[in-house]
């Protein structure tokens, strides 16, 4: 058993405060993902559960054990590094079986368990060689291998993909996960790339500014997102944000964007959504995909609206489209054969039963 | 339209000089320095050898200097049966490897506290070191009597006129700038990668010498060798602190004995001078490819 809990941890840097207490609690066999913008103390917390970095405050516990003090190699986990951190002069094998050696384990349990690692990953073959004469997506295996091969309670990723191209990035994103459903090993995997974040993770947490803004699995993060800042910083294209107010006309409420475009409420949301009528610094969130064109030969409705298209990107299998409401650009997602063109106007449908009413002052998703 | 007569329009081409031609101007003027600069450091020790190869006489002689007329291996036979060169080599070889290993030592250990371990005080220390490379030997030397006669005093050990002696001294000169290079050569290490080693298991000690030393090896040979022209060369202490004959190191033994009041046995020294020059000149010519690797370790990433 291999939980990791985190109790109002603290990271102080001189007078900077880089993790501001933060509470987390991660289950044995877990896959968690750390995701946030650069700065925001996602691979210093990350560093603090593997003692490469002392805490200033609070609790870390490995397994039911608090490991404050412990030093990293009495942690009993595994890291992968951003660059590697292969030893340069040592083979695959040496490199996967170094901990092994270092910990007196027996030559032939060393040779089978680096023997199966290998297999796992696919590098049987590269044992000899030296990391210089491997690929990058090669030496992401080795380095998960050497992970592997010491069966530790906890796996902790360090972006472990952002050193490697595009193609490789998505194919290696697919091993790592495929690697965590035959070992399944309790992992922290840190990564500023939400993409990521939301396919690997059965439990994503998004930080920001040193502190937790959400915890949930990646599909509650992208359908109900509790505040601004995870609703713009998971999905991509990400969420349109815009001005609005909420007025109530005949039972019913509405979202004025301006003088000439307002939308209903849906009405399951009406109850939720009425004690903020008229309330100052609102804004309506709602992704690219729930702006579309409106379908021929479907009835026009209130949520229909003509816009100037600014500019189109086509994606292949759907397009892009750009305009702007209140100073904002927006973003839709059309069809590719709806016709889209820029500077010319289109007829367009805004979803709102998958809205989000945020209050700007604080953030905070209503 | 507009595409179509872009498309068939030749492109124009406007005259600039041949890549190629310039490229071997560059060439000429390098080779041209470049034989200046091996001409201008060659010519001493071609000057030594040509005159090692001479009798006393003919180098008295108002011939031409760079011109042998009676070769004669006379002053290396000389030179070589005399005990005093031998006693001399044997000095100068067991202080420099001594020094050498004292050096390495301390400055590997040294430097890896230095780059690595962060504590209180150790980019201080770190600039302390090297500061203690820039105090010039010439000004050390009164302190150091002074020193050796307190030593002599409390202890009762006399430093003066020994050859070991100098295997306390040259390290004062020797450690700080290997400890520099080292510290280099360390802070160029990524952290990643003793961080690897910490998770795995190492202890410091063990990521120093399963790690570090490894993977810093063309900087330490790189240390080493100039530990040892330094050891080799040095000619001030010895001067300063040992005076009898079987006690000196071969640079000031060559010129304490061969040249005896105005008397310049100018064979035997050139000689002399030439088979002092070969031990560095060998450990270089092995261990080049390591020294340049290491001194421009950390330059470009792979």
């Amino acid at each position: 058993m291999a939980q990791v809990t985190l109790r109002k941890v603290v990271k102080k840097y001189d007078e900077v405060l880089a993790v501001r207490g933060i509470d987390l609690d991660i289950s044995d066999k877990e896959f968690i993902v750390l995701v946030g913008p650069s700065g925001c103390g996602k691979s210093t917390t990350l560093r603090m559960i593997a003692g490469l970095e002392e805490i200033s405050g609070g609790d870390i516990a490995i397994g039911g054990h608090v490991v404050n003090d412990v030093p990293p190699k009495d942690r009993d986990i595994a890291m992968v590094f951003q660059n590697y951190a292969l030893y340069p002069h040592m083979n695959v094998y040496e490199n996967m079986s170094f901990g092994l050696k270092l910990k007196k384990t027996p030559k032939d349990v060393i040779d089978q368990r680096v023997k199966q690692a290998a297999q796992i990953l696919d590098i049987t073959e590269l044992l000899d060689r030296k990391p210089k004469q491997l690929s990058g997506g090669q030496r992401q295996r080795v380095a998960m291998g050497r992970a592997i091969v010491r069966d530790p309670k906890v796996f902790l990723f360090d972006e472990p993909l952002s050193n490697l191209d595009a193609k490789l990035r998505v194919q290696m994103r697919t091993e790592i996960k495929k690697v965590h459903q035959k070992v399944r090993t309790t992992t922290v995997y840190v990564t500023h790339d939400q993409v990521e974040a939301m396919t690997l993770a059965d439990r994503v947490v998004v930080m920001n500014g040193g502190l937790i803004e959400q915890v949930g699995s990646p599909n509650d993060l992208y359908h109900s997102p509790a505040t601004k800042f995870v609703a713009g910083f998971i999905g991509s294209p990400a969420m349109n944000f815009i001005t609005c107010q909420l007025e109530q006309a005949a039972g019913a409420l509405r979202v004025r964007l301006n003088d000439t475009l307002s939308f209903p409420v849906p009405a399951d949301r009406t109850a939720r959504y009425t004690p903020h009528v008229g309330q100052p610094n609102l804004m309506l969130g709602l992704r690219p995909e729930h702006i579309m064109e409106t379908r021929p030969h479907t009835e026009p409705n209130q949520h229909d609206f003509d816009m100037l298209i600014d500019v189109v990107e086509p994606m292949g299998m759907e397009t892009l489209v750009y305009f702007t409401v209140n100073g904002r650009e927006i973003c839709g997602r059309v069809n590719p054969n709806a016709g889209a063109a820029a500077a010319q106007s289109m007829k367009l449908r805004a979803d709102l039963s998958n809205m989000h009413l945020i209050d700007d002052s604080t953030g905070k998703v209503l | 339209m507009a595409n179509a007569a872009i498309a068939t329009g030749e492109p124009t081409r406007p005259k600039y000089g041949s890549m190629s031609r310039d490229r071997t101007w560059a060439l000429r003027w390098s080779y041209f320095f470049l034989v200046l600069f091996a001409i201008f450091f060659l010519m001493p020790p071609i000057y030594m050898l040509i005159t090692s190869l001479k009798t006393s006489a003919e180098i008295s002689a108002a011939t031409n200097p760079w011109w042998i007329s009676n070769p004669t291996l006379q002053n290396y036979i000389d030179l070589l049966s005399q005990n005093h060169f031998l006693v001399f080599f044997r000095n100068s070889a067991i202080v420099s490897i001594c020094v050498v290993i004292m050096t390495m030592l301390i400055s590997v250990v040294a430097a890896f506290a230095l780059a690595r371990m962060k504590f209180w005080g150790s980019a201080t220390l770190a600039t302390g070191v090297f500061l203690t490379y820039l105090i010039p030997e010439t000004l050390l030397f009164i302190p150091l009597f002074k020193m050796f006669a307190w030593v002599n005093e409390v202890l009762g050990i006399q430093l003066m006129n020994h050859w070991w002696t100098m295997i306390i001294l040259y390290p004062t000169l020797t450690v700080p700038f290997a400890t520099w290079i080292m510290i280099g050569y360390f802070a160029s290490i990524p952290k990643e990668l003793d961080e690897a080693a910490l998770i795995d298991g190492a202890t410091w000690m063990q990521t120093l010498t399963k790690i570090f030393i490894p993977v810093a090896l063309p900087g330490i040979i790189a240390a080493t060798i100039f530990t040892f022209t330094v050891a080799w060369a040095q000619f001030l202490y010895p001067l300063a602190f040992t005076t009898s004959t079987s006690e000196l190191v071969l640079p000031v033994g060559i010129i304490t004995t061969l040249i005896k009041g105005d008397v310049f046995n100018w064979g035997q020294i050139m000689t002399g001078a030439l088979l002092g020059a070969a031990p560095p000149l060998i450990i270089y010519a092995f261990l080049m490819d390591y020294y340049i690797a290491g001194l421009t370790a950390g330059a470009t990433k792979g």
